[in-house]
């Protein structure tokens, strides 16, 4: 029976489902990783996810105009992410907390605006699969991988880009020491609190997309706390990936691979009760992030605001 | 595990804990159901009849907290308005502990009947409802009242019109592959999908209809995985229940397969593709509650909404060609489980 998994059908629909699962978690866990690598742990991406997500819908309902949606995530996204590092970066406000009150603003914010802007549940009609030319030709694995749509591809572009900033630029060096050393980066002339806010703020651009990503490319729907989590999950994987750019894209495709798997496994028909499936994912990452987490070192200062001395 | 390790676990297990403490909501009807005729309620009352309503998702969600909501204004409505009857309800309580804040502030302000909406306020009801005697309780979907004498349950036998789509599934499948996605193997999602199996099994010994749980009553995305996996199994006919579905029906409108709805009209989310919902009142039973209450009955009793008793009733999608002897036989098989010669779940 357990045969029935590996055949081409399946294995592909894993495939495919896996890569779109991954879309947001993408966004969402790439723009922590620059928060976190600076030293700023930013638990409010879920309901900067949720805004971002209905002002992307609402703007193309309102507009037609996709590219309108998608602006209107980044500037309401960035909006959020620069409320977060006034708290955390000029406030010095305990991060965890504060995240956690901006993801409640988050939800119920995005509640209300759905309840008086749009009233019920509405569809719109989003960014379609765009098929690459010559490569969605490409038999059996052309359709999986070249015809997504443009936000998917744009996420998997993101990836290297991220990589790129991160390690081999000079704003990715500053990045990083300030995430390591704040008061030696301080020392040398790098503003701490500035590289903190560019970060912060641009996690919540980032975050926007993630939410935009499924409310005007992936599902065409805005729904009350439609995340329902995913941004929770997306900080999880920064630390799941060490706090690198392709370990968060190793963890969003187990994590989402993992889910496609137990949808099929129950499809099939397979002798294993649905809420085991169902955990499977969590079960995994939870074991992942474990042992994950105690070979890889943290920034060293994650959470911890910065003062300067003297 | 060092400090930030755990940090990262709690993380993880608070992205659980939020994906699974998602709204239990599920699609309710843009247009009003027809309310249940009034017999005997107070209407001449010199006190008005206070109902205070708890609901885990907002009052307007084309869902499950909408489907309370349009049956008390209708209810309010066959008493005389609000005059007669003063309704108030605390919505989007989907974390239980706020719910029970909610309930017991109702009971203390003197409510004659609150509602806990939604089966997981059944724990934190358990604990309130002994501590107000004088005041009624009902909650839902169940039929367990605790055995406390002010609690009423309430409960959808969802299986019905479950049956019945899974027998318009069954007729209208080409590829002989049906699928169906469910939230959590619980309650009237429960209930829905197996009368829906049971349906399609029943009508065409041929069709495959498979079915998957994605663990969440608001997990959009991964709802819509699952129709997709649906897809990639060949299907060309897909129901499903619950709140998230929404991200389903999206995936068969995008590939032209038709979708049998519950819970509530999904009409107008994709008008192309909807064949038939399945639509909750639950007006009668409130009447039938606050009819009780003016007895002096505070509880005890559980209530059920069913096709016999016009609770469930099937709304065809008028712009959906449903070929007539589909629908013929869909109209004997309501009629076969009313007057019992289906037994939908032996």
């Amino acid at each position: 029976m357990i045969e029935s998994l590996f055949t081409a059908q399946v294995l592909l629909g894993i495939l495919t489902s896996g890569i779109r699962l991954a879309t947001p978690y993408l966004y969402a866990g790439i723009g922590e990783t620059f928060g976190q690598r600076s030293g700023v742990l930013n638990l409010g991406v879920e309901g900067q996810m949720l805004l971002g997500a209905f002002a992307a819908f609402y703007a193309v309902r309102q507009t037609g105009n996709l590219w309108l949606g998608l602006l209107a995530a980044i500037l309401v996204g960035g909006l959020m992410g620069l409320a977060m590092a006034f708290v955390s970066v000029t406030l010095r406000a305990k991060q965890g907390i504060s995240g956690i009150g901006f993801f409640l603003f988050g939800l119920g914010m995005s509640d209300l605006l759905f309840q008086t802007l749009l009233g019920t549940v509405q569809t719109v009609s989003g960014f379609r699969p765009l098929a690459i030319p010559l490569l969605s030709r490409i038999p059996v694995l052309g359709p999986v991988f070249f015809n997504q749509s443009f936000l998917v591809y744009a996420a998997y572009l993101l990836v290297p880009i991220a990589n790129y900033v991160m390690n081999h630029t000079t704003l990715g060096l500053k990045i990083r020491a300030v995430g390591e050393n704040p008061e030696a980066a301080d020392s040398l002339g790098v503003s701490v609190s500035r590289v903190r806010y560019f970060t912060v703020t641009l996690g919540g651009v980032f975050s926007g997309l993630a939410g935009a990503s499924l409310s005007i490319a992936l599902l065409n729907v805005f729904q009350q706390g439609m995340t329902s989590g995913l941004g929770f999950i997306a900080v999880a994987l920064v630390y799941f990936g060490g706090w690198r750019v392709w370990g968060v894209l190793a963890g969003s495709l187990l994590f989402s691979m993992v889910n496609a798997l137990q949808l099929w496994v129950q499809v099939l028909g397979l002798p294993i009760p649905s809420e085991f499936a169902v955990m499977m994912p969590y079960v995994l990452t939870i074991v992942a992030l474990v042992v994950a987490v105690q070979r890889v070192r943290p920034p060293t200062a994650l959470t911890k605001p910065f003062v300067r001395e003297g | 595990m060092n400090k930030l390790s755990k940090l990262a676990v709690m993380i993880l297990l608070l992205a659980l804990a939020v994906s699974a403490c998602a709204p239990a909501a599920t699609p309710a009807s843009p247009t009003a159901p027809p309310a249940a005729e009034p017999t005997d309620v107070p209407v001449e009352a010199a006190e008005p009849f206070r109902v205070a309503v708890v609901t885990p998702s907002a009052n307007n969600d084309l869902a499950f907290s909408q489907s309370i909501h349009d049956a008390i204004v209708l209810v309010q409505a066959a008493m005389g308005g609000p005059e007669n009857m003063q309704y108030v309800i605390s919505e989007s309580m989907f974390v239980v502990d706020d719910a029970g804040a909610a309930i017991r502030d109702y009971a203390s302000q003197g409510y004659d009947l609150v509602i806990a909406h939604g089966s997981q306020y059944g724990g934190v009801l358990q604990e309130i409802a002994p501590d107000f005697p004088d005041i009624s309780f009902a909650w839902g979907t169940t039929v367990d009242t605790f055995g406390i004498p002010n609690v009423f349950a309430y409960e959808a036998r969802s299986e019905e019109g479950g049956y019945v789509n899974g027998i318009i599934a069954a007729a209208l499948t080409e590829s002989n592959v049906v699928g169906v996605v469910g939230p959590i193997e619980t309650g009237d999602a429960k209930l829905y999908v197996d009368g829906f199996v049971a349906g399609v099994n029943a009508g065409n010994a041929d069709a495959q209809v498979n079915a998957n749980w994605i663990g969440s009553f608001g997990d959009v995305a991964l709802a819509s995985e699952a129709a997709q996996t649906h897809v990639g199994a060949g299907a060309d006919v897909m129901a499903g229940t619950a709140q998230m579905v929404v991200g389903a029906i999206g995936v068969a409108k995008d590939n032209g397969i038709l979708w049998l709805g519950t819970q509530a009209s999904q009409t107008a989310l994709a008008p192309e593709i909807v064949v038939v919902n399945q639509i909750y009142d639950w007006s009668g039973i409130i009447l039938e509650i606050i009819d009780l209450i003016g007895q002096g009955t505070l509880g005890g009793q559980s209530f059920e909404i069913t096709l016999e008793n016009g609770g469930l009733y099937m709304e065809y999608n008028p712009d959906f060609d449903l070929p007539a002897d589909v629908r013929a036989l869909a109209d004997e098989t309501v009629q076969g489980i009313i007057d019992g010669s289906i037994n939908v779940l032996p």
